[in-house]
This record gives structure tokens, C-alpha cells and sequence, in this order.
């Protein structure tokens, strides 16, 4: 049951997601021909109000269920990685309309041959696991 | 007291506007740091992969695993919600793009198979038999596409990309588009603009192509 209150973040999230139909590839196609402004209000909604969230949490206004203050760790400066890991997932995220996160809700949602889509993203993963140490950094 | 349910059952129905993206997102957010934890859905093909021993072949998969089971339940309940919002909230189905983009969708069909207002949610049959018909032509997320060329490089190489690409950026759209930028992480910043810059290559040069394979 400790993890129940997961499932049901987990739950809000997908449920939200699919009302807001960010996981509808037409929505993406529209996004990247720049047609509406719809996917673009959810992500800077969610970023501003994210933004002031992250900042409360970064200056101990609200501690965690823990009571302590939550340790943010700075991502890695360097480039490559996220210039051409980012490209390369941008290119996967328009080509099935699909991020890592809506896999999931489609799933659920009942359109089951995406076991076979994140089975895929599972050895698209690995292969990064593999080849990482020969990939620039 | 139904009747109270049936109102609140079709507010919820009704396509949501934009804005409620930032409260889905940002209580998801703010629960996730609430409880100690980072908002980053990606991470759980690295620990599918974990747990499957991918540790036996690199490196990358020897963490404790074990300890990221919350990270699993997150998306397991996305996939609940994904299920309860489809079938008992779906509304009528139907994406609410705008003119132009049934337009842009037409014209990448190359016969005009959308209509406005009755553009199906997803490029796939209704899982829940709604009146919504989908032409074959973008019946793209069912096992019979995965048997032709096109579906086959959609479902299985999108799969491989996102699956490549978050690990090798170090997030995806919730952990860098979402969580990073509002931590105000430079190295965010580059991979959203990565996000964009790879999405809209694809959309705009690739896409249309792979599209218009016809077996």
C-alpha cells in the first residue's frame, strides 16, 4: 500500500493526458506544423506553475512528507548528449506521436500493440546502455 | 444523487482546455517532490530493463532497481488513467485540432480523409467502438499496421528512438521538458530544444514519407 499513492499520481497524470489529448499524434502533427496553440499552453502551464513548485521545494517552503528539504541535483554540463540524445528523441516522439510517458496511457487505454512499442523503446534503451561508452558524451 | 453524477460525469467529459495542462502537471509535479521523488517517466525503460538483466550485458543497468518500484507504479497508474479517461470519460473521441491542421493531415494523406470536428482521438480504431471511423490510411496503432512496412517503422522505430534518445539525453519530455525547466537546467534548455529541433525534421522531412508507403 506504500506505493499506492503512486498508482494514483500515475493515474491523475494519464487521465489528465488523454482529457487534454496529449496523447493524440494529431495533436504532436499539429504542434510541430506550429497550428495551435494548445500543446504549447500545456507544456508553459506546466512549466510556470512546475517553476514556482520547484522553487518552494528549493528554498524549504514546503518540505517532504519527510519533513526534510528536497536535494535537487544539477544535470551534467555537458552537450552532446542532450543536443543529439534530444534530436534523436524528438525524432521518435513525431514519428509515433508518441513520448515515454503516453506509451503508457495508450496502453492502458486498450490499443495493446503498444507492448510491442515499448518493448522496442526497452531495447532502444539497452542498445544506449550498450553502445554508451562509444557514444559522445 | 445520479443525477449529480451524471452532471458531474459530462463537466468531466467535455474536452479539456489547455490550461488545465498546467494543474495535471503541476500537481503531478508537486505530489512527486511531496513524496521525496523526481517527475521523469522515461526512467522506467531503464529499470524494465534492469530488472529483465540488462545488468549482465552493461553496466549502465547495475543500480538498485528495486528501490525505483515507485517509478513503476507511476506508470502503471498512467495507464489506468488512460483506461478510465478512454472508456468512461472519453466525450465523443474526437481530437479538436484546428481547421488548418485537418488541412496539413489531408494534405499529407493526399485525399481529404478528416473532417473537422470528427478527427479521431488517436490514429487507431476506438478501442471502444464509438461512431468514429478511421480510414486504413491512419489505422496506424493497430497489430495489423505492425504487419506493414509503414506501421512496422512507426510502432517499432518510434519505439527504438524514444527509447534511445531519453536514455542517451538523460530524460524526456517529463524529466527535462517538465521537471528540468522548472529547475531552470541549462542542460534542460538544449534538450528541449533538441525535442523540437528532431520532431520537426521528422514531422516535416521524414514523416510525410514514411506516411505515404503504401504496403
Amino acid at each position: 500500500m506504500r506505493l499506492f499513492k503512486y498508482m494514483a499520481v500515475g493515474f491523475m497524470f494519464g487521465f489528465g493526458m488523454w482529457k487534454l489529448e496529449a496523447i493524440s499524434f494529431f495533436r504532436i502533427i499539429e504542434m510541430f506544423h506550429f497550428e495551435s496553440f494548445h500543446m504549447y499552453g500545456i507544456i508553459t502551464t506546466g512549466v510556470i506553475l512546475g517553476l514556482a513548485i520547484t522553487q518552494l521545494f528549493k528554498r524549504g517552503k514546503v518540505k517532504t512528507v519527510e519533513g526534510i528539504v528536497h536535494q535537487f541535483n544539477d544535470k551534467d554540463k555537458t552537450w552532446w548528449r542532450y543536443i543529439l540524445g534530444g534530436i534523436i528523441f524528438g525524432m521518435g516522439w513525431a514519428l509515433t506521436g508518441v513520448c515515454s510517458g503516453m506509451m503508457f496511457v495508450l496502453m492502458g487505454s486498450g490499443y495493446t500493440v503498444f507492448a510491442v512499442f515499448i518493448a522496442s523503446a526497452m531495447l532502444g534503451t539497452f542498445a544506449y546502455g550498450y553502445f554508451r561508452k562509444v557514444l559522445p558524451h | 444523487m445520479y443525477e449529480y453524477w451524471e452532471q458531474i460525469h459530462a463537466f468531466i467529459s467535455q474536452p479539456w482546455p489547455w490550461w488545465m495542462g498546467g494543474i495535471t502537471i503541476g500537481s503531478t509535479l508537486f505530489l512527486l517532490l511531496y513524496f521525496g521523488k523526481e517527475f521523469g517517466l522515461s526512467a522506467n525503460l531503464r529499470i524494465m530493463c534492469a530488472a529483465d538483466g540488462a545488468g549482465d550485458f552493461a553496466d549502465f543497468f547495475n543500480f538498485d532497481w528495486g528501490k525505483q518500484g515507485w517509478n513503476l507504479m507511476v506508470a502503471l497508474g498512467a495507464m489506468f488513467g488512460g483506461y478510465i479517461a478512454a472508456n468512461y470519460f472519453g466525450g465523443d473521441g474526437t481530437a479538436h485540432i484546428s481547421q488548418s491542421a485537418v488541412h496539413t493531415l489531408n494534405q499529407i494523406a493526399g485525399s481529404d480523409i478528416l473532417t473537422y470536428g470528427e478527427v479521431p482521438i488517436v490514429p487507431g480504431k476506438d478501442v471502444i467502438n464509438r461512431d468514429i471511423v478511421i480510414n486504413p490510411f491512419w489505422n496506424l496503432y493497430s497489430w495489423g499496421s505492425l504487419f506493414t512496412l509503414r506501421g512496422a517503422i512507426i510502432i517499432i522505430g518510434g519505439g527504438f528512438l524514444i527509447g534511445f534518445g531519453s536514455r542517451y539525453a538523460g530524460g524526456c519530455t517529463s524529466g527535462h521538458a517538465i521537471s528540468g525547466l522548472a529547475d531552470l537546467q541549462m542542460p534542460s534548455l538544449v534538450a528541449v530544444i533538441g525535442f523540437f529541433t528532431g520532431g520537426l525534421i521528422m514531422t516535416w522531412l521524414i514523416l510525410p514519407y514514411i506516411l505515404r508507403i503504401p504496403f
